[in-house]
């Protein structure tokens, strides 16, 4: 790995971005972190001696949709220059090298970088049929997964099926897909960035976090960090105050709907979800889908394909609201996680907090076979 | 003979392998397998088919509109809904957002560098390229300066020693042919591409809340409300937003894309007669102009049979099927049999060499790829811009018809050129244009139900499933920007009960039928040079022209009706 110093001056000159800028953007991190005003100069420290550490992206049983995301990073424009200030030596979907060189890419740095490279993975993995679910290079999802992942200093499971299985895992699981904390365990210093797909602003503060600190921030109970998963939507809504006033959506289109009402009676999972959507909304602050009139189907969670859904009837054991018929027929199981998540959203939250701790991050190079 | 692989064939999306066998410099045979496997179609068995379109618009989340339109329109198809007017605009500009968006990113960032060598870009003259663009664009960020600046930043990466995407690829091969300044042109619009289309999808955040995965779909029309007298719905706000995205895109595209596009492909004329393909050609045609069952297409709707450009075919809904027999599935009668999808079975069936493993073993194992194999009227097809242009050029399309004709006569070439590599990528850049020239007539109409108090969104008439039969069955038909896209669904008491897509990557990207007829990457694949089969690029450029879609092109449904138990939030 390249030790060079300054480069980065010069990178971002290059493109066009003063050192007042981007001094701005550390600042602008420091407040998504809800780290103290002290920190902004901290992170623009690190940044700037830090070389550029190697990023090997996976993907597995994906649909790309994290890769996307990946590429829509736009608040503040540097966030793109810390991106790609990363040296990106292995994505299927971006990089030149096809074939076996681009294999050789992926395998390097597990042999010649061990401790000094990330993995970030996308999509589940497969353990059904000996691995055949997914190959690419002849090699099984899972092999590649564990070896890749063996030597790497952190790895970062990015959209709900890389984290808690997705949409591969959800009833009846063809493939028995995983997510990498199951299919790989052991593995070391994992963060979950669950959402469907996962919100890049999200993925660029975990890595400016981990350029600054070397060790990742305090994660929840499913090693999400508290700074982009420690709030339901629900609370951040910018439709609460309709909630909390019974203003709520009767029909797709009616007054309601159009007066931006609350969306909980067509569906809306956002009491039971945990994210920062309301705040960092998507595409660069633009919107979001509660923002643009459709409930949330909570996709940051485990097995919202199943627990979700149908994403159109509304979450049970609302106060104020007579609890649908049907719900008796349902396993009282299902609608006690989400149902409990709902009516105490605030308590569940200090809950996630208890006993969780940052893993620090090892600097040298562990065993292998994680 | 030597057996070449590329696996994985990377700047797709998705989990593709070649083989090829290569004998005297060129392909004598290749077999197309796509390697990952989910099981969507299973999943969504017993589910609530309002719902499928979240569903399936995750088999892809680069083309991440096609599959949720696809669905809500078969599932409409099955019910009876009828959205409204506003939905139907709606959907038309976010299936041209997504259009002139992907295939911007597939020009620039999944097939440019098929033929731009970056490395080449680092020792042209920036006074040279500055002479180069402007002679072919007005685009203003053309000056000697600017190029400096990207040569010299391109420099600082690879004096870094630190290529990342870009390291170890083909840079060098004597395939690649166009001058360092023609290169460091299209590394500068690169990376200008890779910014533009961030911005310009912002047009989907708009309409569906975020990209990926938009999430303002219904069956029955769009969840969006729309009125101009309310800061919560789409209003003038977004009226003026909808025009300076288009605007956008018209600008770039014109100015951008297509003068880059005639610029390299002037360079490698040779590439028209390569790639030819099954030389069938299938669109289902897009963009309703009415809300009737069968509305007038923007594009239309037909088959071209064994490049004859004298006619168009009727498309005919029964007449599509699927073979399995080289496929890692089984059917009830027989592997040889062809199935329409309504009554399509398939069992997860995987016959393959045990991972890890060098070879597929295709001389000897008869299935080879998770992906079936499609066909129409028994034959293989290819689908994606070159089938949509051909069949509205064939139909008399004044647009279409004017822009091919300009091409073909700047490249100094005959209609036979376009069935090929290089007709591929001609196709998809003239398409670009033609959509981003039609989107403000769509928001104009918008406004216009704006203006005259039309509101409505939503056909709620057939919301709720008491208002259903108890059995339906429905087709929704899409060209999704790499093609034809068909969902089949079956709906028992309220739930599905069989849903089937027959996919535009499975039409081109699937393995040879029960006659061994071969898929269109497969057939165009036939007589591709490979100078060097360590680095065989070639191969690269003719499938790339196809613009893969992997996870699009695997499905598969279940032969029996498998009682899906889970639990529910209700």
């Amino acid at each position: 790995m390249s030790r060079q110093r300054g480069w980065l001056a010069t990178e971002l000159e290059h493109r066009g971005v003063s050192r007042r800028e981007f001094l701005g953007f550390c600042t602008t991190m420091a407040a998504a972190l809800a780290l103290p005003d002290a920190a902004a100069a901290q992170i623009a420290r690190a940044i700037q001696q830090t070389a550029k550490p190697i990023l090997i992206w996976l993907e597995f049983q994906d649909c790309a949709g994290n890769t996307e995301s990946f590429l829509r990073a736009s608040r503040p424009t540097a966030a793109e220059v810390i991106l790609d200030m990363l040296s990106l030596d292995y994505h299927e979907t971006i990089m030149a090298a096809a074939g076996r060189q681009s294999r050789e890419n992926r395998d390097r740095p597990v042999k010649d970088n061990p401790g000094n490279y990330i993995v970030v993975i996308e999509g589940s993995i497969p353990t059904g049929a000996n691995g055949a679910y997914c190959t690419i290079g002849g090699e099984s999802a899972l092999d590649i997964a564990r070896n890749v992942c063996s030597n790497a200093a952190a790895t970062i499971a990015i959209g709900t099926c890389a984290t808690f299985g997705g949409i591969p895992a959800a009833a009846p699981n063809p493939t028995g897909a995983l997510g990498v904390a199951d299919a790989v365990p052991g593995v070391r210093n994992l963060v979950n960035l669950s959402a469907c797909p996962a919100n890049v602003e999200n993925l660029t503060a975990l890595l400016v976090y981990y350029l600054t600190f070397k060790r990742w921030p305090p994660l929840d109970h499913l090693r999400r960090p508290l700074f982009a998963y420690g709030k339901s939507i629900h609370d951040g809504c910018e439709r609460r105050a309709h909630y909390d006033a019974g203003q709520y959506v009767e029909a797709w289109g009616d007054e309601g709907h159009r007066a931006g009402h609350c969306l909980y009676k067509m569906g809306c999972k956002g009491p039971a979800t945990f994210q920062n959507c309301p705040n960092v909304k998507w595409n660069g602050g633009t919107n979001w889908p509660i923002g643009c009139g459709h409930p949330c189907i909570g996709c940051s969670e485990p097995d919202f394909w199943d627990r979700m859904t149908p994403f159109y009837q509304h979450l049970p054991g609302v106060p104020g609201f007579g609890v649908a018929s049907d719900i008796d027929k349902i396993g009282a199981l299902a609608v006690l996680g989400v149902g409990a998540a709902f009516a105490g959203h605030g308590l569940i939250q200090i809950m996630k907090r208890v006993g969780n701790k940052p893993e620090p991050l090892e600097p040298k190079t562990p065993a292998k076979g994680a | 003979m030597a057996r070449v692989v590329v696996d994985p064939v990377t700047r797709i999306e998705g989990h593709l392998r070649i083989e090829a066998e290569v004998d005297r410099g060129a392909v004598q045979d290749a077999w197309s397998s796509s390697t990952m496997f989910r099981g969507i179609e299973i999943i969504l068995k017993g589910r609530d088919p309002r719902d499928a379109w979240a569903f399936t618009q995750r088999i892809c989340g680069v083309c991440t509109t096609v599959h949720a339109i696809a669905s809500i329109r078969a599932v409409e198809n099955a019910i009876g809904s009828a959205p409204p007017p506003n939905a139907r605009l709606l959907r038309n500009l976010i299936i041209a957002a997504q259009v002139v968006q992907d295939h911007v990113i597939h020009f620039y960032h999944l097939h440019a560098l098929d033929w731009v060598d970056v490395v080449s870009a680092l020792s042209a003259n920036p006074a040279k390229t500055s002479s180069l663009a402007e002679s072919i664009s007005d685009w203003p960020l053309s000056s000697p300066k600017y190029f400096t600046g990207v040569r010299d930043r391109l420099k600082g990466f690879v004096d870094r020693g630190q290529l990342g995407p870009f390291a170890n690829a083909y840079w060098g091969h004597p395939a690649y042919r166009l001058p360092a300044e023609a290169n460091l042109m299209a590394v500068a619009h690169y990376l200008e591409a890779l910014d533009w289309q961030r911005e310009f999808i912002k047009m989907h955040a708009v309409l569906g809340g975020k990209n990926p995965h938009l999430q303002s779909f219904l069956v029955g029309g769009m969840a969006t409300p729309v009125d101009p007298d309310s800061q919560s719905a789409l209003n003038t706000h977004t009226i003026a937003a909808l025009k300076q995205f288009v605007a956008q895109a018209r600008d770039f595209v014109a100015r951008v894309y297509i003068p880059d596009l005639l610029a390299i492909a002037s360079f490698y004329k040779d590439w028209a007669g390569h790639g030819r393909g099954v030389g069938n050609y299938l669109a289902y045609g897009e963009y309703p102009d009415d809300d009737t069952a069968n509305p007038v297409l923007f594009l239309p709707r037909g088959i071209i049979r064994g490049r004859d450009l004298s006619k168009v075919e009727p498309f005919d809904e029964t007449k599509v099927t699927e073979y399995v027999s080289h496929s890692w599935y089984q059917y009830q009668a027989g592997d040889d049999v062809a199935l329409h999808p309504y009554r399509g079975e398939t069992a997860p069936n995987y016959t393959g060499p045990t991972p890890p493993y060098e070879l597929l073993g295709t001389d000897t194992n008869k299935k080879y790829s998770w992906l079936k194999s499609p066909r129409y009227d028994g034959e293989p097809m290819e689908v994606g811009p070159l089938a949509r242009m051909l069949v509205a050029y064939v139909s008399g399309h004044a647009r279409v018809k004017e822009l091919v004709g300009a091409v073909l006569k700047q490249l100094n070439v005959g209609p036979e050129a376009l069935f090929s590599t290089l007709g591929r990528v001609a196709a998809r850049g003239i398409e670009t244009q033609i959509i981003a020239e039609k989107m403000d007539a769509w928001v104009d109409a918008l406004a216009a139900n704006m203006g005259s108090g039309e509101l409505r969104i939503h056909d709620n008439s057939k919301w709720d499933p008491s208002t259903w039969p108890a059995d339906a069955m429905g087709a929704g038909f899409h060209e999704a920007p790499r093609g034809a896209l068909g969902h089949w669904v079956s709906i028992h008491n309220g739930l599905i009960s069989n849903y089937q897509c027959v996919v535009p990557s499975t039409w081109n990207a699937g393995p040879r039928d029960a006659k061994d007829r071969r898929g269109p990457y497969e057939e165009a694949l036939l007589g591709t040079p490979v100078a060097d089969p360590e680095r065989p690029i070639e191969i690269l450029r003719t499938v790339h022209s196809f613009d893969p879609c992997m996870a699009c092109g695997v499905h598969v449904v279940d032969a029996k009706r498998r009682e899906v138990t889970r639990v529910r939030a209700v």
